[in-house]
This record gives C-alpha cells, sequence and structure tokens, in this order.
C-alpha cells in the first residue's frame, strides 16, 4: 500500500497523456499542444490503418488472379524479406532508444546517433525492398502482367513509401534540431515520427506474414 | 501536335475545346450542344475574370490575401468552404435542369448528345457530393462546432487552410474541365471495367480521378481536425452529455470521415494505377476484377450518406429546439440514436450493390441490417416531433425547413426500406426510382439542413439577419420543387424508366418527365429567390443587425457572443455548468457578465500554407489529367518544399493584449446594455437587435 | 557523454523503460524467428502453418502496441486504446465484409480466383 502510493506521488509518474512515449514533467514547454498534436497524429494513423487494411484485402481477393503468369512461389524470396523484417524491427528499436535518449539526457549527441543509426536502418530497408522488386520484374513479376502482381505492386510499395517518406521527416527534423536545437516542435515532430515508425513495422508484420510467409507456406 | 510540344502540353490539344468537335463534324445536335458547352465555358472564364478585374478594381488583393486566403480563423475557413459550395451548388443544379429538359424532350432524342449527357449527370452527382455537400457541410461544422464547444479554435488551423485548399484545387479542377473538356461520361461512381483505359482512354475519367482524391484528402483532414478539436478542446465543464447535438453529429460525422474516406481513396487510387501504369485490378482481363471496385466504392459510400446527413439532423435538431422555445426532448435518445447510425452505417454497404451476383442470403443479411437503421432515425424523428409538441412555436425560414425535411424525409425513408428488400431492389435497381429515392434523402435531409443552417447562423456570421420573405418564398420553392421534380421519377422508376438514360421511346414517360421539368424550373426558381434574399439582406443590412448576438433566444454557446464574434471567439474562455448553456446563464441572470480579468490570448498567425496546396493541388492534378509531367513534378517538388519549409517556422502564434480584447468587450457589453430587449413576437421585425428578454421564470422547459 | 541529472524516481522510471523497449524487442525477435524458421526449415501441413504464422502475427502486433506504442491497460489511456479497438472493429467489418462478399461472388460466378 505504501509502495503503491509512493509511486502514485513520485514527481516523474505523470499521467499519460497520449501514445507514443510521454516526456513528462521534465519537458513542460509544449505539452499541451504536444497531447493534441500526437493524438491527431494518432487518429491519422487510425484512417491510414484502415487504408492498409482494405489494401490486404484487395491482395487476398486477387491471390488466384495470378493469370497464368508467376506466383508468390516464383517471385518471392523469403531471405530477402527476412533482412528487410530484421532492419525494420531493429530500426523500431533503435528509435525506441533515440526516444529514450530524448526524455532523459540533456546532450543532443546520444539523440542525434540514435536518430541516424534509425535513418541509416530505414533506407536500408528501401533499398533493399527496391532490390527485391527489381530482382521480381527480371523474373517477370511486372504489376501489368497479372491482377495478382498489380495487387502486390499496389500494397507493398504503398508501405515503401510510407517508410521513404518517414526518412525524409526524419531527414527535416534532424535539420530542425540544427536549426532550432530541442525546442518544443522539434520534440512534438520527433514522437510523431516515432508513432508513425512503430506503426509501419505493425504493418510490416501484416506484410511479411501474410504476403510473404502465407505466399510462400 | 509536334514533338516540341509534347513534352509542355501532354495530350491536351484543341481537341479539348468544347466548340472543337462541332467545328470538324457540323450537325445540327453538334452545334446545338457545342453552343451549351462553350456557353457553360465561357461562364467559367467570364466568372473568373470578373473576380479578378473587380478585385483589381477594387484594390482588394490585399485584403483578400491578409484577411481571408491566409487567415486560419475557423469562422473565416468555414465561410469560405460555404461560398465555395453556393458556388458550386448553382452549377450543378443548372446541370440538373438540363438533364431534365433534356428528358423531357427526350422522347425519341432530345437535343442533348449522349457523351454530352453523360457528363452532365457524372459532374452533377460528383459536384453535389463532393464539392457542395461536404464543403457546405464542413464549412457550417467549422464555424459552429468552436463556438459551440467554447473554444478559439481548430486543434490545427493550418491543417484546417489545407482542407479548405484541396478541396478549392478539386473544385478547380471540375470548373477546368468545362474550358479543356471533356470530364468523365462515368458517373459519379465511376465504375469500371467502362472507366478503364481500354474503355475510355480520354482525359474525362483522369479528372474525375483526381478531383475526387483532392476531395478524400481534404474531407479526412477535416475529420481528423474536427474530432480532435471535440476531444481535447471542450471549454471547461463542457462534459459529454453537455454537448450541444449539433456538435455530437458534427463528431460523428468526423469519425465517419476519419474511417470512410480510406475505402473511397483505395478505389481511385488503384483505379489511377490502372489507368497510368497498366496495373490490372478491376480491368476485365489478366486476373483483374471489377466488382472489388464496387464493393470497396460502397464501403465508402454509404457511410458517406450518414456523413452527409448526421450534421443536418444536428442542425434540425438546433433548430426546432430554438424554434420551438423548448430543451430538446430526448436528448440522451437523440445521441444514442447518432452514435448507432454512424455505427450501423458501416454494415450495409452491399445494399448498394444486391443484384451483382451474391448469394441470396448475403443480400437478406445487408438488407436486415440495412432496415435497422431505421429504429435510430425513427427515435430522432419522434425526439423532434415531441420537441415541436407543446412549445411555442416560430414559422421561421429554418422552421420552414425543418418541417418540410420532416415530413419528405420520412416519405424518402420508407422508399428505402423498400429498396432494402432486395427482391424489390431486383426490380427497380437501376431505375429513377433509385434516383427518387435518394434525392429524397438527399435534398429534404441534406440540402434543407444545410440552408436551414444558413438562415439560423448567417446573423452571427456577419451580425444581421437575412431577409424573411424571400427567404420563405426560397423555402417554399424548393418544397414544392422538389416534391414536382422527383415525385415524378418513383413513377418512373416502376414503369421501368432506366436511370441516366439519354433518350426513350415509351411514350407513357412523357407526362412524368414533363411534370419533373416543370419541378425542375421551381428549383430554379428556388436557386433565384435564394440570390435575391442575399441581395435584398445585404442591401438592408443596417435594418436588420443584430450586433448583440442572439436573434433566436438561442440556447448554445454560439449566441453568448457578438455578431459577428471577435475573431478570438470569447474574450475569456466560459466555463459550462450544464446542458443549453447560455440558456442557462441568461435563466440565472449570469448573460453578458464583465469577467475578472482579460488575459492575454494566443492565437495563430496568417499563413499561406492552404493557398500553396490549392495552386499546386491543382497543378499536380491538371498536369496528371493531361500527362504533363513536368507541371506534375514541379508542383510535387513545391508542395514537399513548402510542407519541410513549414516545419521549420517557429513563428506559429501572435499574442493579442487582453487590454485590447477588454475594450473590445466592454464596449459590446455598454451596447448590450444600451439595446431594448425584444419579445419572441417581434423577432422579425427590425426591432430584433439581437437581445432577447430575459426568459420569465418557469418557462423553460 | 553528459547526462542530465536525473532524480531517483526519474532514473526508476528510466530504467523502467529501457526495460520496457528491450522486452518488446526480445519479444518481437522471436515472435519473427519462429514463422520464419518453421516456414523455412520444417515440413508443416500449410494449415498448421498458417495458424502459427496468424497467431504469431497477432501477438506481435500486440507486443508492438504494448512496448512501442506504449498502449496500456492503465487508466489514462483509455481514449487511445477505445480508438484502436474501434479502428479494429470497423476493419473487422470492412474486411470480412469484403473477403465474405468477394469469395461468395467467386465461387458463384468466377471459380478460376478462387485461389
Amino acid at each position: 500500500m505504501s509502495a503503491l502510493t509512493a509511486r502514485q506521488t513520485a514527481a516523474t509518474d505523470a499521467p499519460a497523456r497520449h501514445p507514443g512515449i510521454n516526456l513528462g514533467h521534465a519537458h513542460r514547454e509544449g505539452e499541451e499542444s504536444r497531447e493534441e498534436m500526437v493524438f491527431g497524429f494518432w487518429v491519422f494513423m487510425m484512417s491510414d490503418m484502415i487504408l492498409f487494411g482494405l489494401l490486404f484485402a484487395t491482395y487476398v481477393t486477387m491471390l488466384g488472379g495470378t493469370a497464368g503468369g508467376p506466383g508468390p512461389k516464383e517471385l518471392f524470396d523469403m531471405r530477402g524479406a527476412f533482412f528487410e523484417t530484421m532492419l525494420l524491427l531493429v530500426s523500431s528499436f533503435t528509435f525506441g532508444m533515440a526516444s529514450l535518449a530524448l526524455k532523459y539526457r540533456d546532450d543532443r549527441r546520444a539523440l542525434v546517433g540514435w536518430l541516424l543509426i534509425t535513418l541509416l536502418l530505414g533506407l536500408g530497408f528501401v533499398a533493399h525492398e527496391l532490390y527485391d522488386f527489381h530482382k521480381m520484374f527480371e523474373a517477370g513479376g511486372v504489376p501489368s502482367r497479372s491482377g495478382f502482381l498489380s495487387a502486390f505492386f499496389s500494397l507493398v510499395p504503398l508501405h515503401g513509401l510510407h517508410v521513404s517518406v518517414a526518412c525524409v521527416w526524419l531527414i527535416a527534423l534532424l535539420g530542425q534540431l540544427a536549426v532550432h536545437g530541442l525546442d518544443a516542435q522539434t520534440k512534438n515532430g520527433l514522437i510523431r515520427l516515432a508513432i508513425l515508425w512503430h506503426f509501419l513495422d505493425i504493418v510490416w508484420i501484416g506484410i511479411f506474414s501474410l504476403v510473404y510467409l502465407g505466399g510462400l507456406a | 501536335m509536334n514533338d516540341s510540344t509534347h513534352w509542355l502540353l501532354g495530350r491536351l490539344d484543341a481537341s479539348a475545346l468544347p466548340f472543337w468537335d462541332a467545328l470538324q463534324h457540323p450537325t445540327t445536335k453538334s452545334v446545338v450542344n457545342a453552343v451549351i458547352a462553350s456557353g457553360a465555358a465561357s461562364l467559367v472564364i467570364i466568372g473568373a475574370l470578373v473576380v479578378v478585374f473587380g478585385l483589381t478594381w477594387l484594390r482588394r488583393w490585399g485584403w483578400l490575401w491578409r484577411e481571408w486566403l491566409t487567415s486560419p480563423d475557423h469562422k473565416k475557413i468555414g465561410i469560405m468552404f460555404i461560398a465555395l459550395a453556393l458556388v458550386m451548388l448553382a452549377r450543378a443544379v443548372i446541370e440538373a435542369v438540363f438533364m431534365r429538359l433534356q428528358q423531357a424532350l427526350g422522347l425519341d432524342g432530345g437535343f442533348l448528345t449522349a457523351d454530352h449527357f453523360g457528363q452532365l449527370f457524372t459532374t452533377h452527382g460528383t459536384i453535389m457530393v463532393f464539392f457542395m455537400a461536404m464543403p457546405f457541410l464542413t464549412g457550417i461544422i467549422n464555424y459552429v462546432m468552436p463556438l459551440q464547444i467554447g473554444t478559439r479554435d481548430l486543434s490545427f488551423p493550418v491543417m484546417n487552410q489545407i482542407s479548405l485548399g484541396l478541396t478549392a484545387a478539386g473544385a478547380a479542377l471540375v470548373m477546368i474541365s468545362l474550358v479543356l473538356a471533356p470530364f468523365s461520361t462515368g458517373g459519379w461512381t465511376g465504375y469500371p471495367s467502362f472507366t478503364e483505359r481500354a474503355a475510355n482512354p480520354g482525359a474525362g475519367v483522369d479528372y474525375w480521378i483526381w478531383a475526387v482524391t483532392l476531395s478524400t484528402l481534404s474531407s479526412t483532414l477535416s475529420g481528423i481536425n474536427f474530432a480532435v478539436t471535440i476531444y481535447k478542446r471542450r471549454a471547461p465543464g463542457m462534459r459529454w452529455m453537455r454537448l450541444p447535438l449539433f456538435t455530437w453529429t458534427a463528431l460523428c460525422t468526423a469519425i465517419l470521415m476519419v474511417f470512410a474516406m480510406p475505402p473511397l481513396t483505395v478505389a481511385t487510387a488503384l483505379l489511377a494505377l490502372d489507368r497510368y501504369l497498366d496495373f490490372h485490378l478491376f480491368t476485365a482481363d489478366l486476373g483483374g476484377n471489377m466488382m472489388n471496385y464496387i464493393n470497396l466504392f460502397w464501403a465508402f459510400g454509404h457511410p458517406e450518406v450518414y456523413i452527409l446527413i448526421l450534421p443536418a439532423f444536428g442542425i434540425f435538431s438546433e433548430v426546432f429546439s430554438t424554434f420551438a422555445g423548448k430543451t430538446l426532448y430526448g436528448y440522451t435518445a437523440l445521441v444514442i440514436a447518432t452514435l448507432a447510425i454512424a455505427v450501423l452505417s458501416f454494415t450495409v454497404w452491399l445494399h448498394h450493390f444486391f443484384t451483382m451476383g451474391q448469394s441470396a442470403h448475403i443480400n437478406a443479411i445487408f438488407g436486415i441490417a440495412t432496415m435497422l437503421i431505421g429504429i435510430p432515425t425513427g427515435v430522432k424523428i419522434y425526439d423532434w416531433m415531441l420537441t415541436l409538441f407543446r412549445g411555442r412555436i416560430r414559422l421561421s425560414v429554418p422552421m420552414i425547413y425543418a418541417s418540410g425535411f420532416i415530413m419528405l424525409f420520412v416519405l424518402g425513408g420508407l422508399t428505402g426500406i423498400v429498396l432494402a428488400v432486395p427482391s424489390v431492389d431486383y426490380q427497380v435497381h437501376n431505375t429513377l426510382f433509385l434516383v427518387a429515392h435518394f434525392h429524397n434523402m438527399l435534398i429534404p435531409g441534406l440540402l434543407f439542413g444545410m440552408l436551414a443552417g444558413t438562415n439560423f447562423w448567417f446573423p452571427k456570421a456577419f451580425g444581421f439577419r437575412l431577409e424573411e420573405r424571400w427567404g420563405r418564398r426560397a423555402a417554399y420553392a424548393w418544397i414544392v420543387g422538389f416534391m414536382l421534380a422527383f415525385f415524378p421519377l418513383y413513377a418512373l422508376g416502376v414503369l421501368g424508366m432506366p436511370r441516366r438514360t439519354v433518350a426513350f421511346f415509351t411514350p407513357a414517360y412523357l407526362p412524368w418527365t414533363l411534370t419533373a421539368m416543370v419541378g425542375a424550373v421551381i428549383i430554379l426558381l428556388a436557386m433565384t429567390c435564394l440570390l435575391v434574399q442575399l441581395w435584398v439582406s445585404v442591401r438592408d443590412r443596417h435594418l436588420n443587425a443584430v450586433p448583440i448576438g442572439d436573434p433566436w433566444d438561442g440556447r448554445s454557446l454560439e449566441w453568448a457572443v457578438s455578431s459577428p464574434p471577435p475573431e478570438y471567439n470569447f474574450p475569456v474562455i466560459p466555463e459550462i455548468h450544464g446542458r443549453d448553456a447560455f440558456m442557462l446563464e441568461k435563466e440565472r441572470g449570469k448573460a453578458y457578465q464583465v469577467p475578472d480579468e482579460y488575459p492575454d490570448i494566443v492565437l495563430p498567425a496568417n499563413s499561406a500554407m492552404g493557398v500553396i496546396v490549392a495552386v499546386t493541388g491543382t497543378a499536380i492534378a491538371f498536369g496528371l489529367t493531361w500527362y504533363q509531367w513536368w507541371l506534375v513534378l514541379l508542383a510535387a517538388g513545391i508542395t514537399l518544399a513548402a510542407v519541410i519549409t513549414r516545419g521549420f517556422c517557429r513563428d506559429t502564434t501572435r499574442t493579442l493584449p487582453g487590454e485590447e480584447v477588454r475594450r473590445t468587450h466592454l464596449n459590446w457589453l455598454a451596447q448590450v446594455r444600451a439595446t431594448v430587449p425584444i419579445d419572441r413576437s417581434q423577432e422579425q421585425s427590425c426591432a430584433n437587435r439581437g437581445l432577447p428578454l430575459p426568459p420569465v421564470e418557469g418557462a423553460i422547459q | 557523454m553528459s547526462r542530465r541529472m536525473l532524480s531517483n524516481a526519474e532514473a526508476q522510471e528510466r530504467a523502467s523503460e529501457q526495460r520496457n523497449y528491450l522486452w518488446g524487442f526480445a519479444l518481437a525477435l522471436i515472435l519473427t524467428l519462429i514463422p520464419f524458421g518453421v516456414a523455412a526449415y520444417a515440413d508443416w501441413q500449410p494449415l498448421h502453418l498458417y495458424l502459427l504464422i496468424g497467431a504469431c502475427a497477432l501477438v506481435q502486433v500486440v507486443v508492438h502496441f504494448r512496448c512501442f506504442l506504449h498502449i496500456t491497460l492503465s487508466r489514462n489511456k483509455r481514449e487511445d486504446l477505445q480508438l484502436i479497438l474501434f479502428t479494429v472493429l470497423i476493419l473487422s467489418i470492412m474486411v470480412g465484409g469484403t473477403l465474405w462478399i468477394l469469395f461468395n461472388l467467386y465461387y458463384r460466378m468466377m471459380p478460376d480466383m478462387l485461389p
């Protein structure tokens, strides 16, 4: 009982106001607008989730539409998918470390370091995905070949596009960090980007499970 | 077309001009059609020129830029949304009159070509849904909702500008398509495979895709903005069950926008992939499946119906309780019914394609789900009637629209229940019966609501009442015109006349099509009455001024501030003690009080983002439509640069000193004290300065 | 490397949040490796494999929400949780409906499209 009370009154045990990491009392400036912005971004993520969900559904309904062309077994490469999965998973973790550095450290070095690692992993993911698509194209897996491939190329590259946009955003935020330092607005940006990044990793769970593993099983 | 201009113009050439075809193949019909199309195109050009010259002549460009285009104020953005909606409404009504005229003369031919007729019904539907209804309701929510919940602006003012910019870009695209034709002939639903490149290689479908996509993005952003505002920005004490009903419907509409727009985005984006990159998602060959488009489209399309209708329900709730002088009957039931409709609206989309070929049990289940929506809707109708019961009703313009709505909407709902029976639907699907049904829902259910809302809140926005006589004429003309124009279509549908037919060969249709034509002309008259009403009201604005801001003895917070409200809405954020917050203040004699202190107010600073997005959005969509890739890349680059630069901006707010707020507020309060309060019987006379007599004790129910 | 002076409570919280991320990473890693490993090396029946892949994916999604996005069942974040649950409801109606309708249509009219 006393331990519980102690926990509740602890200075840092601020109520969580939004999804993603909460900066707590040490980062007072912009706290209200942060709550609102992060919630707004969260609502946008939910809208995006519907978008991906429907593309997943479309993909499943198009599995039979190979029209005599190559199917999953001829085109997908489990090692590539595994490698991409690992890149994204590790990048999710490194972004988590960046969030912790944002919350608990004053110097920017740790934060920038983790962010740069995350950026490299994200860019690596995009590059490897492009390389995968290139291989698929060479094997005759072009979207104009069949309905199945069209559905594949409307789902998976959309995720890649999201990751690319997240990378551009990350670069822009690093720029803001250089120009304005770690002010309230940069922090808000980083917290929202973290949510996007983790969210994209969740979408990727769907892609590697349903598209790649499901296709190869 | 030679290579040197091809990179510049893409596939755009002289054949896009509306009279080109008539020059090449002059026949009576092609010349008539060219005259009509060129007339419409010149109206667009003349309208644009008049605006440009007018602004230059009056030296108003700077004013327009500072006060309107770059303003993040939700009230101004709301007004701009509504202005856009009214312009588009005028165009789409004129198109409707042409369609009625064609079908009235359509026995064995008529005067329009099939292609022209196809463009008319496509633009009419697209405009009415995406560029009339959506901006209209977005505008009204934008204006009213923050005032009702007691906040100074939406959560994301710049995103609000961007929403407006995107919708404006889509509307601009539809307008441009009159000059550089053609638009799509695929209907507002744009079903493949007719809209695939194989069947329809021209620019028309591409215009449609990008216009709709722009509108969809805009609505998604608006939905997020509204939802977050209602969640996070309510004034202290404004608990959920104290929200005015209009705000409840705004919340439900916002949630529907967030969740129902993605299916349309998916459908149009996949159709665009088919057309531009040779994908095979909806094609007839190579494993495509066009039925999925229809499925996706209506997964959006049915919630969309409730996006359109719910805000009108909210407006009618406010109108009924205000003009009956009673608190809303069954508030809790109305809230629950609204929420139930919002959720159920996601479960019925298949009833738009009962005849596509799925099993009878699927049809039956979706049919039953459809009928279920009748229950919460019925609850609402009874609640409204019981609000009127024993009220002291003033038959003002909004009340006329509301009465017309309640009767006509029930009829429309009943035909909806009829259509929800799959076996009946098999008989009348794709006939004018369906056209009659959804116009019967959307004209009373949406348009009457919006017009009632405009008459209701206009004095709040501009500081003077709209003229009553012309308003009444417009309202009655709308109601009569609607009945004459659409009730015959039920008969025609049962007789078997297909929708979207350019010509027919059954003389038995003729009496009905002629009656419908008369109805369309009366609706045109109603539009004219609206214009006259606006003109007369502006002329007599000093006579009808209501600076105190409460002309109807209103109940919710928006009536507690001056008309027009200051840009910060509330000098001090009010504290809420119950439902019908302002009526409660008036009852307790707490209205028009001087607060203890006036803190400084932080407001969002002006921003050009909305304008930039409007211009680049139009450019990207236009470039995509005509294959002008340089334009697409350039405009997309500018957009990206603008968004990133915006991220580096730090001076995004400005502060208004409390002293200035105090001065303005005290001036207004002095004016309040100098004004003679009026009785409800004087509401429509010039004595109405916007200050009602305080309520008699016990009179408020 | 300079650190902000952390109070005792802050240091505790930091440690617990770091553990949170590490746990999340470890669990996610395992839940990724299992389906990949089984799909690549084991010779399971497709149905069993699908079930395993699906189960691992679902659990992993929950892990990500819990550990990386900090969505918990605690009181103060109910709004976000409600939103996720509502999204899942809408998503299951839309996706479930789509699959139901389209596969029914395939069964009746386009048997070639059945995988």
